[in-house]
């Protein structure tokens, strides 16, 4: 009455990493994993097939039958009404995901390689450059993000915001920002599995040090990445956002942005003109959500302290084989060499 | 529902402190339910010493927890738990308590002695007021009589100068004394019951040898019946009345503690006891081993050279360094095994440290296969590296998590260029998995598939992968079970004869070190104080404290280990005289 301990073989479907999460979450994180998603990909369908679900362009003043008209409320040929521009809100707030994507995919490109790198070679190395590195790390944490993201953005367009410059600036100041952050991370798990037993071991067998480094360190510190590339993703968009509404952001002929938008909808707010500001609003809340709870439920899915599981019915259960002589006596078969765990080997091959 | 029924119908009952019936015990998992427990009675009369012995996993410790309702959330019990407070005034059913009632009787009617003292206390309070902290639980004492009781409970469990030591922190006591006051802990309510779990296992054998007394004496003076949960089966053979052994969740037999060592009924009790080493069992081998080597091995050059060799730690910023190793001076010849027996702290796993290149000398001089280690650099010594072979000693974490067995043991073949990738060496591999018995179809699991025992001999094959001639096994056995350990040593004998290097075999227990080397040699405080062969260190050992390790280290025989007891302390008293 006993068995092996052994998850079943799985399908390559639930294998593929998010799915595996869904299907081992229950209750209230796979609702908030289920939710995440959902809005994370209706974001990435609208920000990749803009072009198609969007009526107009997000430049777009005019149609045959003439000018939009500015501040009309929604109707049936503007579904969210228009701008005080005279643009179509509905048309902006999808053309504006895929900025927001972009600015994303950028950000976390440019810092993640880099900060990794950092890590490793800080944790993993020590002495005087990891004391250099930390430092330098802890003193960029001292500054104000938006600040960095209004130097960038001077400094890459020289305030003229085109589409690339604007794009770039937001990706660049969260670059900035968050290389410490993986950078840090990194550092840290890199410094608990530099003492680990299979690093050592790897050592006294004359591994060379970027082997170690990248074949044994790398791949077992990465655990918690999703979580901070999900928070980076977010900062990304907020970052955009805060840029566009400050006026440092995009101009509306070169992208649609989310956060220029908010800006020039500041004054319709007062004279009862909800339309401008709610869509636009709505939509940073929604992308920055749905990627926070994949990321949230992710990392607590990672950790088998967190992550939840069904109850079992009392005394349920088969006894899990433990011993490694299962029931065979120690003395069975030939002693040593001449093999006797071939008991246990094809007992499990049967299996 | 706080079942106060009398259980006096049953005559043996009504003088149990705590008895179980069928419990069953089922854990959810990311791979369904598991059942720990599965239909375990036991009865423990009051002042009586009751062990649950079995390998890990075996359910013993969820058994033991779930008398004081310490089951995790993710566990569901079935069965009865009927315990009973000292004066046999109250009876209840821990399962069907509430949380509110579970903490009137945890302190009180039954409580618990963990394995590490050193996570147990808490460091930032005195122990005197956490020795209180269980007093403020279930009465109100004075702060004045919460430390008068603190100060009697640590006397009375041998901690010297209690007046003082009731104020010290944690890290001011040895793990020894740790240990002392966590037991004082346990008894300063004076329960009936104690469930101790594991209590000697991360002390030292002489350490581990008073604490057994003392648990004696709680016992003997305190009137406390034990639960002894433990895996050694030498310390259930000094301290308990009764042995419940249990195999895969259920009790396989129950005996009292003579009955069971000298005429074990179950098939399973009698392979456990068979896989104990005892002293004196590796005598003949080493005969063997000598005589069949030729007359000019003892003048070839020795595999390793150490000459008053010195390891020092550096220290904090402004403190002396720490000195892990002082003057020692040892050799070992080609296809010797020599045997590094010391508690913890004496230096022996720096000493493997230092040979493996893991560690810097200090001065002296250390010679590894021609090559001075004494300011060695890297790249010369890389080379020498595919000659030495390094066993760990916890075979959980001695494997890349993400890499395959196979890839795992093949990583030297490709960094010493005898194989291009893990797939030209897979033969070799497929090789020396069978050469260590497993099966090749284990090269593709994952190292957390494998049990313990078949990961250390998955570690055992990466050492011998490039043949080398010397190899290190720092403590290869301490993380197993006793009849896994069987085999392995079994395994690392058959490998050290066909393959014949030279090694290096370090371990914290007597018994070990006798059945594989052919020469012993202890260390204490980081010096070598006694070195011979495994009759004459064992035999008649001449240092004192090789005579007490000795002594102090119990022998699974209730009746030898009780003569045994009398000569430690005989040996004590002579010390102390």
């Amino acid at each position: 009455m006993s068995v092996e301990l052994k998850p079943r073989k799985q399908s390559v479907i639930s294998r593929l990493p998010v799915l595996h999460q869904l299907r081992q979450s229950v209750g209230l994180q796979r609702g908030m994993l289920v939710a995440g998603l959902v809005i994370t990909t209706v974001y990435v369908i609208c920000a990749v097939f803009a072009q198609w679900i969007a009526p107009y362009g997000f430049a777009q003043l005019r149609d045959a039958s003439g000018p939009f008209g500015s501040q009309q409320p929604p109707s049936p040929a503007h579904i969210w009404g228009t701008t005080v521009g005279g643009y179509d809100v509905f048309s902006r707030v999808i053309w504006g995901a895929q900025t927001a994507l972009e600015v994303m995919i950028v950000a976390i490109i440019f810092s993640i390689f880099i900060g990794v790198f950092l890590g490793l070679v800080s944790g993993y190395l020590g002495g005087w450059l990891d004391r250099v590195l930390v430092v330098v790390a802890d003193a960029i944490y001292a500054f104000p993000s938006l600040l960095l993201a209004i130097v960038m953005s001077i400094v890459i367009s020289g305030g003229q915001s085109s589409l690339y410059g604007g794009i770039l600036a937001a990706a660049i100041s969260i670059t900035v920002v968050y290389i410490p952050q993986y950078f840090r991370v990194i550092r840290s798990e890199a410094v608990r599995i530099k003492s680990e037993a299979f690093v050592e071991s790897a050592m006294v067998i004359g591994a060379s040090t970027p082997r170690i480094m990248f074949r044994h360190v790398l791949r077992n510190s990465t655990r918690t990445l999703p979580l901070i590339f999900t928070l980076n993703a977010s900062e990304a968009v907020l970052t955009l956002a805060g840029l566009g509404f400050l006026g440092f952001g995009i101009e509306p002929t070169a992208a649609a942005e989310w956060g220029y938008d908010l800006n020039k909808s500041l004054s319709d707010v007062t004279s009862g003109i909800w339309w401008t500001a709610i869509f636009p609003g709505i939509a940073i809340v929604l992308s920055v959500l749905g990627v926070t709870l994949v990321g949230e439920s992710l990392n607590d899915l990672a950790d088998p302290r967190l992550r939840g599981r069904r109850a079992v019915a009392a005394a349920s259960g088969s006894v899990a084989l433990t011993s490694v002589v299962p029931g065979g006596p120690l003395e069975a078969g030939p002693g040593g060499l001449a093999g006797l765990e071939d008991t246990e080997g094809e007992a499990d091959r049967d299996r | 529902m706080t079942d106060s029924k009398s259980v006096a119908a049953d005559g043996r009952a009504a003088r149990d402190i705590v008895s179980i019936t069928d419990l069953e015990v089922s854990f959810s998992t990311d791979v369904g339910a598991i059942k720990a427990v599965d239909g375990v009675s036991l009865h423990v009369a009051a002042g009586e010493v009751l062990a649950i012995v079995g390998e890990s996993g075996s359910g013993k410790t969820v058994t033991a927890k779930s008398i004081l309702g310490l089951l995790p959330e993710t566990a569901t019990a079935r069965g009865a738990i009927v315990l009973s407070n000292r004066g046999n005034t109250t009876t209840n059913d821990v399962l069907s308590l509430s949380k509110k009632q579970l903490r009137g009787i945890r302190g009180s009617d039954v409580s618990m002695v963990f394995q590490e003292p050193s996570t147990a206390l808490n460091p930032v309070y005195t122990v005197g007021w956490q020795i209180a902290e269980g007093l403020r639980a279930h009465g109100s004492y004075s702060r004045a009589e919460a430390k008068a009781k603190a100060i009697e409970i640590l006397g009375r469990v041998g901690i010297p100068d209690p007046k003082t030591r009731v104020n010290y922190y944690p890290h001011q006591f040895s793990g020894g004394q740790k240990q002392r006051v966590v037991i004082a802990q346990a008894l300063v309510l004076e329960p009936g019951l104690i469930v101790a779990d594991e209590p000697t296992t991360a002390l030292d054998v002489t350490v581990q040898a008073e604490i057994l007394d003392l648990l004696r004496r709680c016992r003997d003076e305190f009137g406390t019946a034990i639960v002894l949960i433990t895996h050694n089966m030498g310390v259930v053979a000094d301290l308990a009345d009764r042995v419940a052994v249990m195999y895969q969740g259920e009790v396989v037999e129950e005996a009292d503690a003579v009955t069971l060592f000298s005429n074990p009924q179950n098939d399973y009790t009698k392979r456990l006891l068979a896989s104990v080493p005892h002293i004196g069992q590796g005598v003949l081998q080493t005969a063997e081993r000598a005589s069949g080597r030729e007359a000019t091995w003892a003048s070839a050059a020795p595999v390793v050279t150490a000459a008053n060799l010195r390891i020092e730690y550096p220290g904090r910023f402004g403190r002396s360094p720490f000195v892990a190793v002082d003057g020692v001076s040892f050799e070992i010849r080609a296809g010797e095994v020599l045997g590094l027996v010391g508690e913890s702290g004496s230096g022996k796993t720096t000493i493997g440290r230092a040979i493996g290149g893991l560690t810097k000398v200090t001065s002296g001089s250390l010679k590894v296969l021609g090559h001075e280690m004494n300011g060695v650099r890297e790249r010369v010594f890389k080379k020498t590296r595919a000659d030495i072979g390094f066993v760990f000693q916890d075979p959980a974490s001695s494997f890349n998590p993400l890499l395959t067995i196979a890839e795992c043991v093949a990583e030297p073949l490709i960094i010493h260029g005898r194989a291009r990738d893990p797939r030209t060496a897979r033969k070799r591999v497929d090789e020396l998995l069978e050469a260590v018995q497993l099966p090749a179809s284990f090269g593709d699991r994952y190292p957390h598939e494998l049990s313990g025992g078949q990961r250390q001999r998955a570690s055992l094959a990466r050492a011998i992968a490039l043949e080398p001639s010397l190899l290190i096994a720092d403590e290869p056995t301490s993380a197993l079970d006793v009849s896994v350990q069987a085999r392995v040593l079994e395994l690392f004998a058959d490998l050290q004869r066909e393959f014949g290097f030279a090694a290096l075999f370090i371990s914290h227990d007597l018994a070990v070190v006798d059945l594989l080397a052919d020469r012993i040699a202890v260390l204490y405080h980081g010096e070598l104080v006694e070195e011979g062969t495994g009759a004459e260190v064992l035999g008649a050992p001449k240092h004192r404290y090789t005579q007490r390790l000795l002594a102090s280290l119990p022998v699974p025989d209730p009746i030898e280990q009780a003569a045994r007891r009398e000569a430690l302390h005989a040996l004590r008293a002579a010390e102390l005289s």
